[in-house]
């Protein structure tokens, strides 16, 4: 007897977990499963819905403007701009420490190799990091830390023409960390505020490093950290370290691993737990039945093929990065259910010369019909209880545009919402 | 004897540094200019094949001979740039057992150790051989770093008291009273360059000799003062596994032919090659079908490498040259010995030599003739000394104590950090600041980094070929930024911002050719990672100006300046 639900979502990352929630809400009986962990770790854990065009245009002040013109390929496109506010207040709803809603206008936030990029959703931690805010910024940076050297992220800022004076210090970080300590010790020595040797005497974490940045204020309104300001406690351990320095703190997003998009992953896994949702993680789907309509999917645990069934799937596996599309000399697939993903016979379209030209690999992915049902070669949906969301869409460059995140949440949220309507 | 002559050499390639060396070491003033970064042309687009002979020893058994012997020199004076792997021609059902044999006693009469191993030891030696392998000949074969080669013979050139400029290309010979007494070259200036004291502009070097050591652009040199020398410019494409599927050199036991050498580098295997005449050594095609020929043709010896990750591709360009009268057809069949053209004897231009042709394992043999030449032309006496005297990082080398105690670096860092450095390991890893990871790959510290940028300014790719930081499985997707961040201390932004840009187009330009499986997910991250984290793409600093007034500046405002009272409201409100 196979595991049953309503709504079975493939994929655990933003889209994945949007849909699931939303099909949730809908008051369907969902079940989420996901194999590799989440594509989340690697993203800053802004959430962008449209920093530029297609052709390059921007930044763009206000995102929702521009979606109506976007290519009709283009996912936004799919669902429309309605439902993509729409999909933006689940999100708010679902993930309250983040901020952005106040407002249509996307902002420009500094970015840990010192540019700035537009987003409309970022975490409270990074909201006093505005570039558009025009108070005076230190950055201060740990000399171990090779991901965020501050006096170049600050003299980069500066370059891009912020409306503040910047500076860049480095500290030593207190404590007796290793050169090649990993961001999570940083944040777990500053979550358990565990006292550190500083000259002898013990001091609590957090003070001992509102310490060591002190002296170096020079009248500078707000001091921002790279993103290592604790795990399970941010709101707090900025708190106290902006009361000891009489300044905000905010933290600049990073790179991989990054805490922001491990952060944004668990409130979006607590939100789905809490609406009800079925959760496994860590097995991927192997198998599956059924011709134009899917009957069960396999997932193998232990060695062993356990089938799940549903009325309605979501696939939301993700893209190149995800492996939810995968490639070999010969083309481009979707590993799942084979679904077509249209891509250039010869390998050498998919790519162009220079490193930021219009790849075409950036926008491969299983292209849909208005409902979000995956398209086979003669543009026929392949199952008729299966849609798509998420970076295994096709038909957009989330990285040139600005609007990963976005798209993920849009479609998942319209994915997971129509297969829960259908599902009844 | 007048005043010490100077000699200009150009060329930054292995012929050219071991030229200049050699001439320095024997007490004359020696320039040596080259158009880009050290090892630009050939020296840095080759598979790293340490020669022992054994693929000459049918065809071509002088150079066969000097193989050998300089394969022996150079594990002595280059030992930090050596990995003794050992190489193995193999052979399979149906390659020619007449071959065979001739292989095996061509290595006797050139003096090259072999010895037969049957299919099972070859097994053995290296687990992925296919299974029908029938049996193989193991020789002296050897991987070795052509970029901490060449470095290490421009640094102890300068030792010596010569003057290297990179990034200096040759624009005119001087030509006075029908005597070549020069060289006027174009330095490049500005960002992303070495920065030196003669920096910009162009500049006469004024010579009492010049050497042309520039291989495939030799003809190029030529021109300028109207003499002909016929360079015939051979592409080879080589292809990169991301790890290596053997620890031994793995040859194909058969005449000649594409796609018949694994070459064990570093952290990777790397496949080759092919053989294909060229027009222009800058300008060729470099196509899909080269790459696919490496994976198909070579998977009939190690299978494995048919479903296996490559991280890049990159063709470099034989200097092939061959007397006007000989008129081979084939590129495979021009000889690959060296040649020196004294344009005195030859084309009645006094004050020049160049050389030609050659390979890269007897760099040092031609750079000893021609400094012998050349120290003939001024009457000059010295003892070549550059096959006894070991390069700096190969001397005491010894990598037996605890570099991880000692350094405080993590052990697989530490030693591949001293495998790279040889004897500087104390010198450059000695450092008073913690030293972390700047390239997790190829474990490279930033003790190294800052070192390779005293050696080579604000150059990231210099900086890369001294390092090997982002040679490896991410391509430089995870540390780029880090390393431009290094050079902050040095330089200005403006200057960290351009050698970044240069460095991520350089490692972007070989991934191209392994854009699928693995690799294209790896590129997919990378382009994320640079494109929507740091938005590189779309930098205001390089591009318009940007109305930061009209963009969200905090809760409850649109544009203009924001309260900070009401900023830090927020503080505290939330668990994040």
């Amino acid at each position: 007897m196979a595991i049953e639900s309503e709504v079975l979502v493939i994929g655990g990352g933003l889209g994945g977990l949007t849909s699931a929630l939303a099909a949730a809400r809908e008051g369907a009986d969902v079940r989420l499963v996901s194999y590799k962990q989440s594509t989340l770790r690697q993203a800053s854990g802004l959430v962008d819905v449209l920093g530029y065009t297609p052709d390059g245009d921007g930044p763009l002040t206000d995102p929702y403007e521009a979606i109506p013109s976007l290519p009709e390929s283009h996912p936004y496109r799919k669902v429309g701009v309605e439902t993509v506010r729409d999909a933006l207040s689940l999100f708010d709803d679902a993930v309250p420490t983040y901020e952005g809603e106040h407002t249509d206008t996307n902002a420009l936030l500094p970015t840990h190799g010192g540019s700035i990029k537009p987003t409309a959703r970022y975490p409270a931690g990074a909201s006093a990091g505005l570039a558009s805010d025009t108070r005076d910024t230190l950055l201060v940076g740990i000399e171990e830390m090779v991901d965020f050297d501050a006096p170049h992220v600050a003299s980069h800022l500066d370059a891009t023409g912020v409306p503040f004076d910047v500076r860049g210090e480095t500290i030593r970080f207190p404590g007796d960390l290793r050169a090649d300590a990993k961001v999570t010790r940083y944040a777990k020595l500053l979550d358990t505020n565990s006292e550190v040797a500083v000259r002898g005497r013990m001091v609590p974490a957090r003070e001992a490093l509102a310490q060591r940045v002190n002296p170096l204020l020079e009248g500078e309104e707000r001091v921002g950290f790279p993103a290592i300001l604790g795990d399970d406690n941010p709101g707090a351990i900025r708190d106290a370290l902006g009361d000891h320095l009489g300044v905000d703190v905010f933290e600049v997003p990073m790179g991989p691993p990054s805490l922001p998009g491990l952060r944004l992953e668990d409130a979006l896994f607590s939100a789905l737990d809490e609406a009800g949702a079925s959760i496994e993680t860590g097995n991927p789907v192997v198998d599956f039945e059924g011709e134009d309509r899917i009957e069960k999917v396999c997932i193998e645990k232990n060695g062993a093929k356990i089938p799940n069934s549903a009325d309605q799937y979501v696939l939301a596996t993700g893209g190149f990065v995800g492996k939810g599309v995968e490639s070999d000399r010969e083309g481009v697939y979707e590993p799942v259910f084979d679904c077509h993903v249209p891509h250039a016979a010869d390998r050498y379209d998919w790519f162009e010369g220079e490193l930021f030209g219009d790849h075409e690999f950036a926008r491969y992915g299983v292209a849909t019909d208005d409902d979000l049902r995956p398209l086979d070669e003669s543009e026929h949906s392949e199952f008729e209880n299966l849609r798509a969301a998420g970076s295994v869409l096709g038909g957009y460059d989330f990285a040139a545009e600005k609007s990963g995140s976005g798209v993920s949440i849009a479609t998942g949220y319209a994915a997971g919402q129509r297969a829960a309507q259908e599902a009844r | 004897m007048g005043p010490t002559p100077h000699i200009a050499v150009i060329g930054g390639g292995s012929t050219g540094a071991g030229i200049a060396r050699d001439l320095a070491m024997r007490g004359l003033d020696v320039t040596l200019v080259e158009q880009g970064n050290l090892t630009h042309g050939t020296t840095g687009r080759m598979h790293g094949l340490l020669h022992s002979g054994g693929r000459y020893a049918v065809s071509d058994q002088a150079s066969a001979t000097e193989c050998i012997e300089e394969n022996r020199v150079l594990r002595d004076i280059a030992s930090h740039c050596v990995e003794m792997t050992g190489g193995l021609f193999v052979k399979r059902p149906e390659d020619s057992e007449e071959y065979f044999q001739k292989k095996l006693n061509g290595c006797e009469e050139c003096g090259i150790p072999a010895e037969v191993v049957s299919g099972e030891e070859a097994r053995a030696m290296e687990p992925h051989l296919a299974k029908d392998i029938d049996k193989a000949i193991s020789v002296p074969d050897g991987a070795i770093d052509p970029f901490r080669l060449v470095v290490a013979n421009a640094a102890s050139a300068q030792e010596h008291g010569a003057r290297i400029e990179t990034h200096s290309k040759v624009t005119d010979l001087i030509v006075e009273s029908g005597e070549v007494v020069g060289i006027e070259v174009e330095h490049d200036s500005g960002p992303g360059k070495r920065v030196h004291g003669t920096e910009g502009g162009t500049e006469e070097i004024r010579a009492d000799y010049v050497v042309n050591a520039t291989g495939a652009w030799a003809g190029r040199i030529g021109d300028m003062a109207g003499l002909d020398i016929e360079v015939r410019p051979s592409k080879g494409v080589m292809t990169i596994m991301n790890i290596r599927q053997v620890d031994t050199v793995i040859n194909r036991c058969r005449p000649k032919g594409d796609a018949d050498i694994v070459v064990p580098h570093e952290t990777t295997a790397i496949l080759g090659t092919t053989d294909e005449e060229v027009e222009d050594p800058e300008d060729y095609p470099e196509e899909q079908w080269e790459v696919d020929m490496m994976i198909d043709t070579l998977s009939e010896l190690i299978p494995m490498l048919d479903e296996a990750r490559t991280i890049r591709s990159f063709w470099g360009v034989r200097p092939l040259y061959e007397p006007p009268d000989v008129g081979s057809d084939d590129p495979t069949d021009i000889t690959r010995d060296f040649f020196l053209l004294d344009h005195d004897e030859r084309d009645d231009l006094p004050g020049m030599t160049s050389i030609v042709g050659g390979k890269f394992t007897t760099y040092r043999m031609m750079g000893e003739q021609i400094a012998d030449h050349v120290c003939g032309k001024f009457g000059i006496d010295a003892d070549c000394r550059t096959a006894d005297e070991p390069l700096p990082g190969s001397e005491d080398f010894s990598v037996l104590r605890d570099y991880m105690d000692e350094f405080g670096l993590r052990s697989p860092i530490g030693r591949r950090s001293v495998e790279r450095l040889g004897s500087r390991a104390d010198d450059v890893l000695k450092t008073d600041g913690p030293n972390p990871t700047v390239c997790e790959c190829e474990g490279v510290t930033r003790a190294e980094i800052q070192d390779a940028i005293e050696g080579s300014g604000s150059d990231l790719n210099a900086v890369r070929i001294r390092t090997r930081a982002s040679m490896g499985n991410c391509q430089g997707g995870f540390c780029s930024h880090r390393m431009a961040s290094e050079l902050h201390s040095e330089y200005d932004e403006s200057v960290v911002r351009e050698a970044w840009d240069e460095l991520l187009q350089e490692r972007w330009k070989g991934q191209r050719h392994a854009l699928w499986g693995e690799q294209l997910s790896q590129a997919a991250l990378n382009y994320a990672l640079h494109a929507t984290t740091q938005n590189r793409d779309q930098d205001p600093a390089d591009g318009d100006p940007v109305d930061f007034s009209a963009f969200d500046s905090g809760r409850g405002q649109t544009g203009g300046s924001v309260d900070s009272a009401d900023v830090a409201a927020d503080g505290g409100t939330d668990g994040y």
